[in-house]
Formats: structure tokens, C-alpha cells, sequence
């Protein structure tokens, strides 16, 4: 990249992770750490990112990325605003998570690490949240939804949705 | 501090959480306001009670009484018969009123049938997040005796020596002798880890750990920093584990206000800083070395050993890896004794084991009881036998990195020596049961899948192996097996277990082989439907 994108960009958010970094300057290995603030941050880490990362802690930029690329967690796409993680673990496995993907992917209309076109959601999966009891699960966002079948998954997403349509509409009037 | 005359705990976990714990808290807590109880009757928050999908749990001490599902509409109900009248409100209790408190047997089952509980003796009936009640519970007695008592460090490593207490992570290596290598090991720095990188699927008993009972954890890690002569930890927890980090955190952060921790603990000149490091989502970070890789900020590959991590492990330094179930065992060592714990369970592994329990059973959730307790009794006794009245077929143990059992070893004792006796192994704990209507090859395909997709790829045995099985068991499901299919998927996993680098590429031997062993018939008709 050129030499004006390493220059600190003037905004809240690099000013932010400036910040945490100073913080941690003293911790050894502190690039995971820095990583989830920078994802917390900006929501992904795309290349700006973690060119801004490696020049501040002094790292090759390979070795940002590598570390980028290596978790499961840290992402360098832009998402949506709700992330949908489905489980796709022994326990939920067995109890027909396999199913659930496809009603995800048709629902949501993209195959699995898409985002819908309106950047609402974006469908992932991942491998055992410990919540095995409630298998099949799901995470939405932050929150555990378990015990799936079909019905219950399509209600889940179309309901959070509904109620941000109902949410930007009631903000809408207010405007007008 | 007042005295009630009844406490009201509810369990917080994700399933609880999702079935509306915090509703069912609040209005108690107004329905006590408004009859003026709220001075007779406390309402706490506790840790997982270890049953899960069975809706907001309402435990009512000393009268030891459970209700399940209970919902916001049903608080004034439990008020009035209840909590006024002692009467029990039959429709929501769970025993011993209900009928699902019996087995054939006769035996209890599920919650109420009795646990031995060292580990998860508090989880549940402390509130984890009031350090005062954890003392008040016998915390931190553990490290006070230490200190009261003047013991060494060589005298806690003996103790811990003595107890045979083996590491409940998989391996089940000594702890003792682990922690005697790190403080032989040379050098003024060292280190002592937690691994709480809880990631093998059908697992979740470190989570109830650091979620119901925190401070027993730092407590433990105390008393192995001071007996391996560490000043500083970490305990490396897996990203997903939002309600952990912040239980942890929060103790850690109460522990340090009661010079339980930090500087000078208990003014006896001993220091020992801890922190949290939060994982980012990668399953060969369980594996001791690969962890240390990432908690220096790298990629989680796995280092070739030896050396070892107790003479260079984080930052080359010596240090002491262990696991949450592990450490949580070692403050009733101390506070019990060698001799007591070796009394609990067998002779080889003694002590109690965390059982996860899932899949097609009556109750799936987390049980705790003695090393060596058979296989069926976990099923079917505190499990509660096999869902909807269908056939057992078969039992996944230990995780994806686990072994498939059949039917003719449900009497196999559960602890590492009677597994490994069988070609089993104890692994994490978990015990996922399959019914009649599962297929093996199924399941095998999933944990290939699974395997495939964490492979750090560092190791060609595991990078190349890992797929090359996956093809030819996706291919085995979809209908498209040949001949001799079975014997190069042997092949393969015995070559990575030979050759790969680390237990992620040196274990899918274990599912793959039990599996062909033990479902010969069904691997069989796969290929036989296959070539008609």
C-alpha cells in the first residue's frame, strides 16, 4: 500500500484502536488482543486495517495477515448487521443441524459465509459453541437460540427482522 | 448481614438465559416486594445446575426442591403454595413428585440422583459473582491453609503427587509430575497456564466451571503458580465464551480487592498476576503447544515436541499447562487430602470425572461422579435412557476426536485405563449417544468434515489426510463406495497418526478405526448397495 494510507486516518475508530494499543504495548504478543478490538471496532478487518495494525506494533504485515486468516473468529469481509452462526458440531450434527443449514440458506437466500443483498444478515457456521444441550443451536449475534427445527429457525430471523422494519419505520414518522 | 429464612437460587446459562431466566428473576423479585418477603427470601443468581433444555430451573433451599420450565406466570402460584404454605406445586416440581423421578430400577435418575460433586461442588449453589458467598462456601480455604500451615511448594507438589490426580483434558498425564518438571526446570520466570480453549464438540464442562464457580479456579492456579514458582498466568479462554470471560474477569478483578490475588497475596510476600487471554476460534489451539503459540500473538501452529512446554513453554520459558477440570480439583486436595481424594473413584484414575451428556437421551446435560463409573449407568441412569423409547446403537466418546462404542461395551468402566483397556478413550468427557435411526457413516462424515476444516495445515500428513478421508467418506455416503474404500480409509488415518505433528492429525485414527471396527456391517451395505 502507499505511504499516504499509512498515515493515521483522522477518525474515531482508528483513534480508538490507537488507543487500545497504546494500552497494551507493554503485554507481550498482544496481536490477537489488538485484532478482536480492531473486528470490535470496525466490525471486519480489511487490508487498511491491518496495515494500520502491523505498522503500530511494529510486525510484518505477513504476519498480521497470517494471524487474520488463521482464526475462525476474525473476518475481512464486511458483514451485515446480525450475524447468524449455526452450529455445525458432533451433538447438533446428530440432531439434524444438516437441515437447518439448507432452511438457512434458502430463507436467507446465500449460501453459507454470504451476506443478503440488503446487508441485514450474514449466514456463517461454526463448530460447537458448548452449548451442546440445546442442540441443534444457533447463534444470533450474541445471543444462543437452541433446539431448532425448521419453523423456529425461519420464525427467529423473520421476527428480529420485522421488528428493525417496524423500529426504522416508527423512526421514519417521527422524522416526517 | 441478614439471615433468610429460604433462598431462591436460578441457575444462569445459555439455555436458561433463552427460556427467560432474567423475566422469571424479576418478577420473583417484585411478586416478594409486593408481599413484603423480600426480607425472609433471597433470590440468587447461581451457575448452570448441569440439566439442560428443560426451561428456566428454580431451585428452593433447604427445601432441596426443583421446578423445571417454570415461566413468569407461574411465580405467584410457587409464592403462595410454595413459599407460604410449603405445599408443593406438583404440575411444576420436578422430584420427587413427577414421575420422571424413577427408572425401572427404581433408582433415581437425572438431577436429583446422586452426585459426587468435588469439582462442581459450588457451581450451583453459590452466586458466583458475590465473592463473599464463595468464602463463606469454603473458598480460598485451600491457599489459606498453604499459608497457615507453612507448606512448601514441594509439600503442595508432593500432595498433589500423592492424590494421583491426572489431567482431565484428554491425556491424563500426571499433574503432579507436570508441576514437579516446571519447578525443576530452571531459570527465575515461569509460567502457569489454564487452558480453558474448551473447543472438542459435545463438551461444555470447563464452561459450567468457569461460569458457576471462577474463584475456585484462580484459587487453584494460586496454589500451582506458588508450587511451580510462577509469578504470572494467563487463562486462555475460547472466544465464544462471552459469559466465562466476563464471569472470570469479574472474580478475578474481587479476588485482587481481598489480596486473593495480585500483589503480596495474604501478606505473605507471595505475588502472582493473572489475566484472561480470549481465544479466537481455532480447535488445534486446545493442544498445549499450539495454545502457547497463540497466546504469544501468533498462529496457533503446533511446535514439534519435545522440548516439552515445562522447560520451554510461553516465551521458551518453563511452564505448566492445565486444564480447567484438572486445576478445580486441586483446592479439595489440599483442603481434603492425598489420602481422601485417592478413595474417590479407582485406583489408577482416582477422583470424580465430568461427564457431558448428549444426543438422543432423556436428559442430555452435565453429570459429575466417580472415575470408573460404567458407561451404562451414565446412559441410562443419569441420562435417563434413550429418548422416545428408541434402541441404543451407539455412543460417540470423548468428542469428534472420540471413539465410537457399541452396544457390547456399554459396561465399560469409564476412566483412562478401562478405556484404553478397550481401545477407547475417556478424551474431554463428552458421551454423545446415538439412536437406532442413526447412521455411523453419517456421523463419521461429519467428524471428518470437522477435522478437515480445523487442520492448522502446518503437517502434510494431517493437511492431505485429513481430505483425502473426507472425500472418500462423503463419497461412501452419497451411495458411491468401492472396493476397498475401508482399508484405505485405515490406511490413511494410521498413517497420520504416525506421522502428523500434533493429537489433532495423530486422532482421527479413533473415530475412523472404532467405527470400522465396531459397524463393520453398516460400513459394509454402504459399499455393497453401492457396486449393485
Amino acid at each position: 500500500m502507499e505511504a499516504q494510507a499509512l498515515h493515521i486516518p483522522d477518525n474515531v475508530q482508528y483513534q480508538e484502536l490507537k488507543k487500545f494499543i497504546e494500552a497494551s504495548r507493554d503485554v507481550p504478543g498482544p496481536l490477537i488482543q489488538v485484532l478482536h478490538r480492531a473486528q470490535k471496532i470496525f466490525g471486519y478487518l480489511p487490508l487498511e486495517v491491518q496495515h494500520f495494525v502491523a505498522r503500530e506494533l511494529d510486525l510484518p504485515l505477513s504476519k498480521v495477515f497470517g494471524v487474520v486468516t488463521f482464526y475462525n473468529f476474525f473476518r475481512m469481509d464486511p458483514i451485515g448487521d446480525h450475524i447468524v452462526n449455526l452450529c455445525l458440531g458432533t451433538a447438533c450434527h446428530v440432531k439434524g443441524a444438516s437441515d437447518i443449514i439448507k432452511v438457512l440458506e434458502k430463507e436467507l437466500g446465500v449460501k453459507v459465509g454470504g451476506t443478503t443483498a440488503d446487508r441485514f444478515y450474514t449466514l456463517s457456521t461454526a463448530r460447537c459453541f458448548g452449548a451442546c444441550g440445546l442442540a441443534p443451536v444457533m447463534m444470533l449475534d450474541e445471543e444462543v437460540h437452541g433446539r431448532l427445527n425448521p419453523q423456529k429457525t425461519v420464525k427467529i430471523l423473520r421476527d428480529l427482522k420485522a421488528e428493525a422494519q417496524r423500529a426504522a419505520e416508527a423512526i421514519n414518522k417521527e422524522e416526517k | 448481614m441478614s439471615i433468610y429464612r429460604t433462598h431462591i437460587l436460578l441457575p444462569v446459562d445459555e439455555g436458561t438465559v433463552q427460556a427467560g431466566v432474567f423475566e422469571v428473576k424479576r418478577r420473583l423479585e417484585s411478586e416478594l416486594q409486593a408481599r413484603k418477603l423480600q426480607k425472609e427470601i433471597k433470590v440468587l443468581e447461581s451457575g448452570s445446575v448441569g440439566l439442560v433444555g428443560k426451561g428456566v430451573i428454580l431451585a428452593v433451599y433447604p427445601d432441596r426442591m426443583y421446578y423445571f420450565g417454570v415461566k413468569e406466570n407461574d411465580i405467584p402460584r410457587i409464592i403462595e403454595e410454595h413459599l407460604l404454605k410449603g405445599r408443593i406445586v406438583a404440575g411444576l416440581a420436578h422430584a420427587p413428585v413427577a414421575a420422571m423421578a424413577a427408572d425401572q430400577t427404581g433408582a433415581r435418575v437425572g438431577l436429583t440422583r446422586e452426585q459426587r460433586r468435588v469439582v462442581l461442588d459450588k457451581a450451583w449453589t453459590v452466586d458466583p459473582k458475590n465473592i463473599h458467598e464463595v468464602l463463606a462456601a469454603g473458598g480460598y480455604r485451600a491457599l489459606e491453609k498453604i499459608f497457615s500451615d507453612k507448606l512448601s511448594p514441594e509439600q503442595v507438589i508432593e500432595e498433589v503427587k500423592r492424590s494421583g490426580l491426572r489431567g482431565r483434558g484428554g491425556a491424563g498425564f500426571p499433574t503432579g509430575m507436570k508441576w514437579e518438571f516446571t519447578r525443576k526446570a530452571g531459570g527465575p520466570e515461569k509460567y502457569v497456564i489454564c487452558n480453558a480453549d474448551e473447543g472438542e464438540p459435545g463438551t461444555f464442562k470447563d464452561r459450567l466451571i468457569l461460569e458457576g464457580d471462577p474463584h475456585k479456579l484462580i484459587e487453584a492456579m494460586t496454589i500451582a503458580a506458588y508450587a511451580i514458582g510462577a509469578g504470572r498466568g494467563f487463562i486462555y479462554i475460547r472466544g465464544e465464551y462471552g459469559l466465562s470471560i466476563e464471569r472470570v474477569q469479574k472474580a478475578i478483578d474481587q479476588a485482587r480487592e481481598f489480596s486473593l490475588l495480585g500483589k503480596n497475596i495474604l501478606e505473605t510476600g507471595f505475588s502472582f498476576e493473572l489475566e484472561i487471554k480470549k481465544g479466537a476460534g481455532a480447535y488445534v489451539c486446545g493442544e498445549e503447544t499450539a495454545l502457547i503459540e497463540s497466546l504469544e500473538g501468533k498462529r496457533g501452529n503446533p511446535r514439534v515436541k519435545p522440548p516439552y512446554p515445562v522447560t520451554h513453554g510461553l516465551w521458551q520459558k518453563p511452564t505448566a499447562v492445565n486444564n480447567v477440570e484438572t486445576l478445580a480439583n486441586i483446592p479439595a486436595i489440599i483442603n481434603n487430602g492425598a489420602g481422601w481424594f485417592r478413595k474417590i473413584g479407582t485406583d489408577k484414575c482416582p477422583g470424580t470425572k465430568v461427564f457431558t451428556i448428549l444426543g438422543h437421551v432423556e436428559y442430555p446435560g452435565l453429570i459429575e461422579t466417580d472415575m470408573g463409573t460404567p458407561l451404562r449407568e451414565i446412559i441410562f441412569s443419569f441420562g435417563g435412557g434413550i429418548k422416545g423409547g428408541k434402541k441404543f446403537k451407539a455412543a460417540l466418546l470423548g468428542g469428534a476426536a472420540g471413539v465410537f462404542l457399541s452396544e457390547p461395551l456399554l459396561d465399560v468402566k469409564m476412566d483412562f485405563e478401562n478405556l484404553k483397556e478397550n481401545k477407547a478413550v475417556l478424551g474431554s468427557g463428552a458421551v454423545l449417544v446415538m439412536n437406532e435411526d442413526t447412521s455411523i457413516v453419517d456421523m463419521l462424515f461429519s467428524i471428518a468434515k470437522f477435522f478437515a476444516h480445523e487442520s492448522c495445515g502446518q503437517c502434510s500428513p494431517c493437511r492431505i489426510g485429513t481430505q483425502q478421508i473426507l472425500q472418500i467418506i462423503y463419497r461412501l455416503r452419497q451411495g458411491g463406495g468401492k472396493a476397498g474404500d475401508l482399508e484405505t480409509l485405515l490406511q490413511l488415518a494410521e498413517t497420520m497418526f504416525r506421522s502428523s505433528l500434533c493429537p489433532l492429525g495423530q486422532s482421527l485414527v479413533m473415530p475412523v478405526k472404532s467405527a470400522l471396527e465396531n459397524f463393520k456391517d453398516e460400513f459394509a451395505l454402504a459399499i455393497s448397495q453401492a457396486e449393485k
